[in-house]
């Protein structure tokens, strides 16, 4: 599989006065060309402390203490300053949680589209920024008229968010990270955003990954799914074998903990226990103290990650190296 | 013991208005023709708008049983809440609690009424002092009401308040304060505080949206189980329909739409026959945890995202603009809530939205089936 990032032995540790906390722990992650994925997890999880990562923005005190980031082939943890600005934006852009927040309250639309541009292409001539801006406010279904004139506060919760939406492709970059980008939404509005954001995925053909705890917005948006928890990657593969056929018991039991409005009801459980304290992991599966088919080995050493034909892998004892192909293996094909 | 089997414990279920009027049992709480306006002024010299937060709204509560209001924000159901926990005091119409209104209640009377309706709010930390133990905040208020004398009877029905909603050994609990618990632990803790002085009516508003999703059904089973044990009445107040229909199976749901209830029934009927187009268009958006579903699901039936400004609603019926099905008669006169089959719902074109709305799920269906 053409992967276009690709994340390996992913360790961000934030040094605290009770001792160092793993935020991600060891993970290894891709991102296939050309796709949605998504990074599901509670909060807490890792999620956007990976994602940040991605983007070279974990924020102080944490730090990358190990592993590897690379983008369409190159280290993106070796990047100079100089380097990263070209990187940051016009290769991967990331929309924020509660984005809306992120726009100057005091500047127009249309004049912080033009600072944004021209700190990355000085050259470039006002039309040719506000024609481009204009077709961007077009994909995200918004008035260009009035939207590029107007301040943030005339703009409604789901407007700023579009806004934020085509600021992430003004540079037209490969990837773009979404970081629960319809949480304090409407349901109605939440929809129409994923309506615009696979559109632009399909026309557009740009790399998405999706952060969020919403296991509906997975099944609807993404192709492929990731599952964190306690800063572990525990599983990851295509929407439908993480729907239809998990292999670690928390994707399984969160599947069966969210209310549908089609489902059989009495089928829907809460996942006993609450996650671990991440300052005070438990030895070996961090899942092991809720999951109901530990056994001994589970509570004594991290279980190694296993891959099925088709790009589906999970880190669970439950499922022992030896009935699949080796990890170095499909690293390689 | 799961929610389905508690709810298939009890009887009689009260599916819908009429079968429980047919019953001839008295509601605990009614709203007549209530309204609630806020008024708004945008600067100083602006002539003052007046925002129908609630608009012209009859409902009933009936003893024991759940009903969930949904709504997007802004449609009126936090305000709805706020009226019937005698918190806002409506603009016009009449709360009766247990056949009297509330407005004219004294003394003893009224605080039956403030006992005996209980909130449960959304954001838990911020419900609780931080600077109290969680004993002095549970014991406070038993106390102050005089439903137990002294320390040492104070304690022990704290203590047993705590075994009630799942805070076990509640010893562990007593001396933390709010910081020292979880999410899902403030939120029982918030039980705890409403079920103890004996209420009839909890009203909980989004009492689940801030929890992490694999505890969120604990906290709905806790409240399906207070309610069924101490035949407590629950109002659930929600965005998500998917929560609703969980925790209020086999009650009733109303849908809120700026300000009036647009659909009203028992769930699985109103959940499985929308007749309103906006309930239609709630559902569409609802995001299912099924990949061949959720990718199936076409596009919104809407003509439009936007809200209108509730201060100047539209003429006619309010959802009308952006209604795909509107005719004429839509933007002329208000429809106002009529019986469609087993429920209610106001709109003009209910029997022909609810055959198309079955039409495409049965085509969804098909082609999932293929």
């Amino acid at each position: 599989m053409d992967n276009l990032v690709e994340i390996k032995g992913l360790t961000i540790e934030f040094p605290m006065r009770a001792g160092t906390l793993k935020a991600v722990n060891q993970a290894d992650f891709s991102i296939p060309r050309g796709q949605i994925t998504a990074l599901v997890g509670e909060s807490g999880s890792g999620k956007s402390t990976l994602a940040s990562a991605v983007m070279r923005a974990v924020t102080s005190p944490g730090r990358i203490a190990a592993g590897t980031i690379r983008f369409d082939g190159e280290d993106i943890l070796a990047l100079s300053r100089k380097q990263l600005q070209a990187y940051k934006w016009e290769r991967a852009s990331m929309v924020f949680q509660a984005a809306q927040n992120a726009l100057n309250p005091v500047v127009r639309i249309k004049d912080q589209i033009i600072e944004t541009y021209r700190a990355h292409r000085s050259g470039a001539s006002e039309k040719q920024i506000v024609d481009k801006a204009r077709d961007l406010m077009d994909y995200v279904r918004l008035e260009p008229d009035r939207v590029l004139q107007a301040f943030p506060h005339e703009l409604s919760g789901g407007m700023k968010q579009r806004v934020m939406i085509a600021f992430s492709l003004l540079l037209d970059p490969q990837l773009v990270i979404l970081d629960e980008p319809t949480t304090a939404l409407d349901v109605i509005t939440q929809a129409y955003i994923f309506d615009i954001l696979v559109k632009i995925h399909k026309e557009m053909d740009i790399t998405m990954l999706l952060l969020t705890h919403d296991i509906g917005v997975v099944a609807k948006a993404a192709d492929r799914v990731g599952v964190m928890y306690a800063g572990n990657i525990v599983e990851a593969g295509s929407v439908y074998d993480m729907f239809k056929r998990p292999k670690h018991p928390y994707t399984a039991k969160l599947m069966k903990a969210v209310p549908s409005l089609y489902d059989d009801l009495s089928e829907r459980k809460a996942i006993p226990g609450s996650p671990p304290d991440l300052l005070r992991m438990p030895p070996g599966c961090p899942f092991a103290p809720r999951c109901e088919h530990a056994f001994d080995a589970c509570r004594k050493a991290s279980p190694s990650r296993v891959v099925w034909p088709g790009g589906h892998e999970a880190s669970c004892h439950l499922h022992p190296d030896s009935q699949t192909v080796s990890i170095a293996e499909v690293r390689t094909s | 013991m799961s929610v389905r089997e508690l709810e298939l414990e009890r009887e009689p279920l009260r599916r819908s208005r009429e079968l429980a009027r047919a019953d001839g049992q008295q509601a605990l709480m009614s709203l007549e023709g209530v309204s609630l306006y806020y008024e708004r002024r945008r600067g100083m010299m602006a002539p003052a708008e007046q925002v129908g937060a609630v608009v012209d709204v009859d409902l009933d509560i009936y003893p024991g049983e759940i009903i969930a209001l949904v709504g997007e924000s802004g449609c009126g159901k936090t305000s709805l809440g706020s009226v019937l926990t005698g918190l806002a005091k409506p603009t016009s119409g009449r709360v009766l609690f247990q056949g009297a209104d509330i407005a004219g209640l004294k003394g003893e009377r009224y605080q039956d009424f403030r006992g005996g309706v209980q909130m449960v709010q959304q954001d838990s930390y911020a419900a609780l002092n931080p600077m109290r133990t969680i004993y002095q905040s549970l014991s406070a208020p038993i106390l102050q009401r005089k439903i137990v004398k002294g320390r040492k009877a104070a304690r022990a029905r704290v203590i047993e308040l705590l075994e009630t909603v799942g805070l076990t050994p509640p010893d562990r609990f007593l001396d933390k304060y709010p910081h020292q618990l979880s999410g899902g632990q403030r939120q029982r803790i918030l039980m705890a505080r409403a079920i103890s002085l004996n209420p009839k009516v909890i009203v909980a508003d989004e009492p689940v949206s801030m929890i992490d999703v694999s505890l969120r059904i604990s906290i709905l089973n806790l409240m399906a189980e207070l309610n069924r044990k101490l035949d407590i009445a629950i109002v659930y107040i929600t965005h998500d329909l998917a929560t609703a229909r969980y925790i209020a199976e086999r009650g009733r749901m109303a849908v809120m739409y700026l300000g009036r209830v647009m659909e009203l029934g028992g769930v699985d009927d109103v959940l499985s026959q929308p007749r309103h187009p906006y309930l239609q268009a709630l559902l569409s958006a609802v995001p299912t945890p099924d990949p061949d579903i959720a990718k199936a699901m076409l596009e919104l039936p809407l003509r439009s995202l936007e809200m209108p400004n509730a201060a100047r609603p539209p003429a006619g019926c309010r959802f009308h603009p952006r209604c795909p099905h509107a005719i004429d008669l839509c933007s002329q006169e208000e429809p106002q809530l009529r019986p469609v089959g087993a429920s209610e719902a106001a709109c003009h074109l209910a029997e022909q939205t609810l055959a198309g709305w079955q039409e495409r799920m049965a085509a969804i269906r098909a082609s999932r089936d293929s």
